[in-house]
């Protein structure tokens, strides 16, 4: 489904991704872990086309992802960003049909599917006319992921899609999407810097540090296999805040 | 959406608006920038209308090359000229017999250009001095002038210039002064009455001479040539017209010394309508009961409204249509952003004046080269803020249109330009406010609008005629703004308010 071969990327002479090689498997959720400025929202987008590799092939649904491929393979690809990327200039229902709009889809059609979305992402339906600015932050990354699923793709790639919210509405979020990814049965790439997020959401995690990749596999395998000692210390680190709080009072 | 339906909408309404007049058989008269020619253009529009021949006067359009320029190439089919003008200026003084007609007549026909016989008047430059200040140094003639090295001269600009003017008489006479200032003729008159000034060039039929107590130096040595009034005419002209070309010979020898001091009287000083002026010669000199065609005050008014609105909707909206598209290519290409606002940069500085001499040449008279010079000035503004507004969208909400898969035309419509909206719907106001008032110089070149009753005021030194012109201007760009507050409430998006 989704593949990257030997991908190199540099900006400015510095490179972000060195010889990226990994299969992403179809129908599951794979979380992207590693601190920040290690490649990870790099490494999405090259998936969808945003940017083009140096060096080495990504493929997506069995394409070949380059200048001509990319239009038609985006329109395959739902992607959510941290501070959702809403057009402020029009409502919530317009940011969701856009592209449908674009792509000739009838009125009852479209209005149909803004309908179920608006159920499965539990947002109200009177908010759907209201304006990005006038959306509180749960609400407005609720709607993005409307607009990346308003197509039905086959693929999500969400990059931090829940890191500037509040922890409640974060909490709120995780639960849900959780659920709407296993119902929806779709192959997810999520970006995030949190263990204990991608540990909530992943089928498998790949962690990255310095545009490589440290280990693939489960949270399970992370935890009691790390490959090497940085990701021992890393897994440390992020567990030891939690267990020395959790700890300390008794 | 919205904003680029009322942009399609105002196009073509003013598409429709600014159609060429139908071509009509019309004899049209022109006439130079100062009052006397004004009225002998008046003179003649209303004899040939008065015998049922349809005549336009487009008045007081400039100086002598540019009615000459505006002859040759058809603009017009007649002007009233004056023989000297037509030996020095026209001519370039090649002819070996200044004084002999018929030269002068074959000299033009080999351009295609006719001349009347004279009108009956002579109107030739003279030097002029207060008749006070010239008793106190004793001075009756030009050659006195020689005595007095530290006498104050200022000449009216064209005289300046002229082959026949300044240089020529300095060299003639072998005159010393140094200290000489171009300026408007009419203000040189009053400079020698507050004393600012010592001598200046005047015309012997000058209304002022008389009531200013203004003194003609004789011209003893004989420097300045006939300046007998005519008719120059198109040669095409007297074979399609025969019929007004014979009308305007009832002209010959009809305008005595007098009458045209007495005429030049009345519209400067009784503040007469050059038309009323013209049509009570005609019914006294020649029993013509020729109808002038007064405006009142509201006609004229609202005439020169729809110039002006026609003026600035036609250049703006071209503009629009220009600078928009051109924004938005300096904002997908750096380099070409630099030229291109640099090109306009420079437009913007070239002064109004300049540019409208500049587009005789190309564009002949009348609303076109006006127009275009307001087009290239509304440009920079609406570029300018084109380019601002689209660089101005930030980098991820063009990265989530991307990644959305629209097309970047698309992207462009539906995101960029109503991102944008607000930056150049106010480059578009700046351009209109600019040009309203950039307009009014539009009357220079024979393109009406609210500088005409301004001209006409600075003409004959009337306050009222030229804040009929300018209060109007003054209301018409807030007008405008008023306009744009409007407009900006309903083409920029809800969720950009």
């Amino acid at each position: 489904m989704l593949e990257l071969s030997k991908v190199t990327k540099a900006y400015a002479g510095s490179a972000v991704l060195r010889s990226v090689d990994l299969r992403v498997p179809t129908g599951q959720t794979t979380v992207i872990i590693g601190p920040s400025g290690c490649g990870k929202s790099t490494l999405l987008r090259l998936i969808n086309g945003l940017i083009l590799p140096d060096e080495g092939i990504v493929r997506c649904m069995g394409v070949t992802v380059g200048i001509a491929t990319a239009l038609a393979l985006r329109r395959r690809i739902g992607y959510v960003i941290q501070d959702g990327g809403l057009f402020p200039h029009l409502s919530a229902r317009r940011n969701i049909t856009l592209m449908a709009g674009q792509l000739g889809w009838a009125l009852a059609r479209s209005e149909a599917r803004v309908k179920q979305l608006a159920e499965l992402t539990h947002f109200p339906t009177a908010a759907l006319d209201r304006y990005p600015s006038q959306l509180s932050g749960g609400q407005r990354q609720r709607v993005a992921l409307m607009r990346a699923l308003m197509l039905d793709p086959e693929v999500l790639l969400l990059d931090e899609p829940l890191g500037a919210l509040d922890p409640l509405v974060r909490y709120e979020l995780q639960t849900e999407l959780k659920a709407l990814f296993d119902a929806l049965d779709k192959t997810v790439v999520m970006v995030t810097h949190d263990l204990a997020e991608a540990g909530h959401f992943a089928d498998e995690i790949v962690l990255m540090r310095e545009g490589a990749i440290e280990q693939q596999g489960t949270m399970t395998a992370l935890l009691e296999a790390p490959r090497t000692p940085y990701v021992e210390r890393f897994v440390r680190a992020q567990r030891g805040l939690v267990d020395s709080f959790v700890k300390s009072p008794g | 959406m919205k904003f680029w339906r009322a942009l399609l909408l105002s196009l073509s309404l003013f598409c429709c608006a600014y159609r060429a007049p139908a071509d009509a058989p019309v004899v049209v008269v022109g006439s130079k920038q100062f009052t006397e020619s004004v009225i002998l253009g008046e003179v003649a529009t209303q004899l040939l209308r008065s015998n049922g021949i349809e005549a336009r006067h487009n008045g007081q359009l400039g100086g002598t090359q540019f009615l000459w320029q505006a002859l040759l190439s058809g603009e017009i089919d007649l002007y009233p000229e004056y023989t000297g003008t037509v030996v020095e200026e026209i001519l370039d003084g090649a002819l070996q017999d200044k004084g002999d007609l018929g030269a002068v007549c074959r000299a033009l026909a080999a351009r295609g250009v006719l001349m009347s016989k004279p009108l009956g008047f002579d109107n030739r430059y003279a030097l002029g001095m207060h008749v006070a200040r010239a008793k106190e140094l004793g001075i009756g003639a030009i050659s006195d002038l020689r005595g007095h090295p530290q006498l104050k001269f200022g000449f009216s600009n064209e005289f300046m210039d002229r082959a026949d003017g300044w240089r020529g008489l300095q060299r003639h006479y072998g005159l010393p002064q140094q200290e000489v200032a171009g300026l408007d003729h009419d203000l040189a008159y009053r400079g020698l009455v507050s004393g600012s000034l010592d001598v200046t060039d005047l015309y012997t039929t000058d209304a002022e001479m008389q009531s200013r107590q203004i003194q003609a130096l004789e011209d003893d040595q004989a420097y300045f040539p006939d300046y007998h009034a005519v008719f120059l005419y198109r040669a095409d002209f007297a074979k399609r017209r025969p019929d007004a070309q014979q009308l305007l010979q009832r002209l010959e020898g009809a305008i005595r010394q007098e009458s045209m001091i007495a005429m030049n009287a009345q519209a400067k000083f009784d503040k007469m309508p050059e038309a009323q002026v013209a049509a009570d010669f005609l019914r006294r000199a020649l029993g013509i009961a020729a109808e002038p065609r007064l405006q009142s005050l509201g006609a004229s008014l609202w005439r020169h409204t729809t110039e002006h609105l026609l003026l600035v909707g036609v250049s703006l909206t071209a503009a629009v249509c220009t600078a928009i598209p051109l924004g938005i290519v300096c904002a997908h290409t750096r380099r070409l952003a630099q030229v291109t606002l640099g090109i306009a940069g420079i437009v913007q500085t070239i002064p109004a004046l300049a540019l409208l001499v500049f587009m005789i040449p190309l564009l002949g008279i009348g609303g076109l080269p006006a127009a275009v010079a307001l087009f290239l000035y509304s440009l920079l503004p609406i570029v300018r803020n084109t380019y601002a507004g689209l660089q101005d969208v930030s980098q991820s909400l063009i990265e989530s249109a991307d990644a959305l898969g629209l097309t970047p035309w698309a992207r462009l419509r539906l995101v960029e330009l109503p991102l944008a909206a607000r930056a150049i719907l106010a480059g578009i106001k700046t351009a209109a406010v600019i040009n309203v008032g950039t307009a009014t110089l539009g009357a220079l070149v024979g393109a009406g609008g609210y500088g005409q009753p301004i001209l006409t005021g600075i003409r004959l030194n009337d306050t009222g005629l030229i804040l009929q012109g300018a209060v109007p201007a003054a209301l018409l760009a807030l007008l405008i703004q008023a306009l744009f507050e409007i407009a900006e409430r309903r083409l920029i998006p809800r969720g950009l308010r």
